[in-house]
């Protein structure tokens, strides 16, 4: 049966049994067994990404904030604690390139340097609801899959990072003239803790989306989901 | 069609010797498209409500979180997940009502904003328990209720979608005063529809009879009001 088929035969029945019968439910407690409500969710989850994608304005850019307005000191968040933090190897790092893209000759940290550069001073929100300022400086995302020869037709852009994390987002984000691969914070380079080398800086999309310590870029039409997004999240968390 | 004496004098000539005969015919006090609604709207309420409650507990705007026990989602993941597939029955249901009550003439009816004269006197009324309650009439104390919680609701959605979508939504996130100052009004809408539900089901339980009606309509003499 095809996705949206299946889709389709979810949705109907979540509306014939009614949100009451299945409130003990979802709580993706067991991703193994998803019980009928974690189905159901998730079909709304993907009903949602494709709302978002509806709505998303590739010309619509996020706000953008007087140095003043910079949180200090900067938040720490990560699936770990602070003392946890991965520290990457600057000399030997190298961006790994894989999928569709024409010229997948890894990148060193000198030839981002060599890039063209852009500095913006945005909002990231966390899924929590919390929400800090921050500049953020680096090569714009788009520039780098023109330049690298992507596929821009291709649906997702897959990150890996150094830590085991990993994210995706959809490609009209990727090409947002605000999407940027992140080298600069606060107008140093990037420490440690807030993705030391390199890492996605995206304001169009919570804070989630924006993985730190990138060691591969991948252009893929195959659906490489993300770290939080196995466990529950939505995947397009636009924001 | 009956006529219903808050519409004005009655604009048709005497209807002469035989006027259609309305006696023994009935109508229900509470038609099926609204009580569909409102118990799809009870329903899309709790679970907003309560997964909210869950979200809030990720990051709380005051002193407080609501513990676990009364809220839905387990966890922020399954509470997002919660509210954002409940506000698509909370929504389009919403939507349904407002087409409905405003197109077949509900409102003006049944839900005709009182003066503050009027709420104050059913206000004591009700509290010394001498407002008397007839079917498919309203008193201006559920008048001011019901229309208060609609608006509460209109606010809730607006905010929510504010917070949602900061960005793309920018004007909204703007009318709130940006991303925080909207996650206070969300809240304080919350609050006026939670506040809305215990008056309103403390006036069930004071008026047990109104409620059989909401469930299986009920029957009004087609001459009552
Ligand atoms: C869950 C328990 C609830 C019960 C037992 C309940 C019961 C009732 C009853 C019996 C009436 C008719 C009153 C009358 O005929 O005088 C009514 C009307 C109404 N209720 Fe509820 N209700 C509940 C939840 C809610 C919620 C959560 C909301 C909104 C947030 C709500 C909003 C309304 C409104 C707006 C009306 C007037 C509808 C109209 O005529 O347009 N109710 N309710």
């Amino acid at each position: 049966m095809s996705d949206a088929l299946d889709r389709r035969r979810l949705l109907g029945r979540a509306l014939a049994f009614g949100a009451l019968s299945v409130l003990p439910g979802c709580n993706y407690d067991n991703l193994q067994h998803p019980d009928f409500a974690d189905r159901a969710l998730r079909a709304m989850s993907r009903w949602n990404d494709r709302v978002q994608a509806a709505l998303f304005d590739p010309h619509t850019l996020a706000p953008t904030f007087p140095a003043s307005a910079i949180t200090r000191p900067p938040r720490f968040n990560a699936f770990y604690d602070e003392a946890h933090v991965h520290v990457v190897d600057g000399a030997s790092w190298q961006l790994e390139l894989f999928g569709n893209i024409a010229e997948k000759r890894p990148w060193r940290l000198a030839d981002l340097r060599a890039a063209p550069q852009e500095s913006q001073i945005t909002r990231l929100i966390c899924v929590e609801g919390w929400r800090v300022i921050g500049q953020w400086g680096g090569v714009p995302l788009g520039w780098f899959l023109r330049r690298i020869g992507a596929d821009t037709k291709a649906r997702y852009v897959s990150f890996r990072c150094a830590d085991g994390y990993y994210e995706s987002i959809d490609m009209p984000s990727a090409l947002h003239p605000q999407t940027l691969l992140a080298l600069d914070f606060l107008g140093k380079p990037l420490t440690p803790p807030f993705g030391y080398p390199l890492r996605l800086r995206i304001p169009t999309k919570l804070g989630f989306k924006n993985p730190k310590s990138l060691v591969a870029l991948g252009v893929t039409n195959v659906f490489p989901g993300g770290y939080w997004v196995a466990q529950g999240y939505n995947w397009f968390s636009g924001s | 069609m009956p006529h219903h004496p808050d519409r004005g004098p009655d604009p048709r000539p005497n209807p002469g010797p035989n006027p259609r005969p309305n006696r023994g015919r009935t109508r229900p006090v509470h038609p099926w498209p609204l009580r569909l609604m409102h118990w799809l709207n009870a329903t899309a309420i709790v679970v907003m409500v309560m997964s909210g409650w869950q979200i809030y507990d990720a990051s709380p705007l005051f002193g407080f979180s609501f513990p676990g026990r009364i809220t839905l989602g387990e966890w922020l993941g399954g509470a997002i997940a919660w509210h954002l597939a409940a506000m698509w029955l909370l929504v389009l249901n919403g939507v349904a009502y407002l087409a409905w009550g405003s197109l077949n003439g509900h409102f003006r009816r049944r839900l005709r904003p009182p003066g503050p004269r009027e709420v104050w006197r059913d206000t004591i009324l009700a509290l010394t328990f001498r407002l008397d309650h007839r079917h498919g009439v309203y008193n201006a104390v559920q008048r001011a209720l019901y229309l208060a919680v609609i608006a509460f609701g209109v606010l809730a959605v607006a905010s929510g979608l504010a917070v949602w979508k900061p960005v793309q939504l920018w004007f909204l996130s703007d009318l709130f005063g940006g991303f925080r100052a909207s996650r206070y009004v969300h809240f304080f809408a919350m609050a006026g529809i939670v506040g809305f539900l215990a008056v309103h089901l403390m006036l069930v339980a004071l008026v047990p009879k109104v409620l059989p009606p909401m469930i299986t309509g009920g029957r009004l003499s087609e001459d009552a009001p």
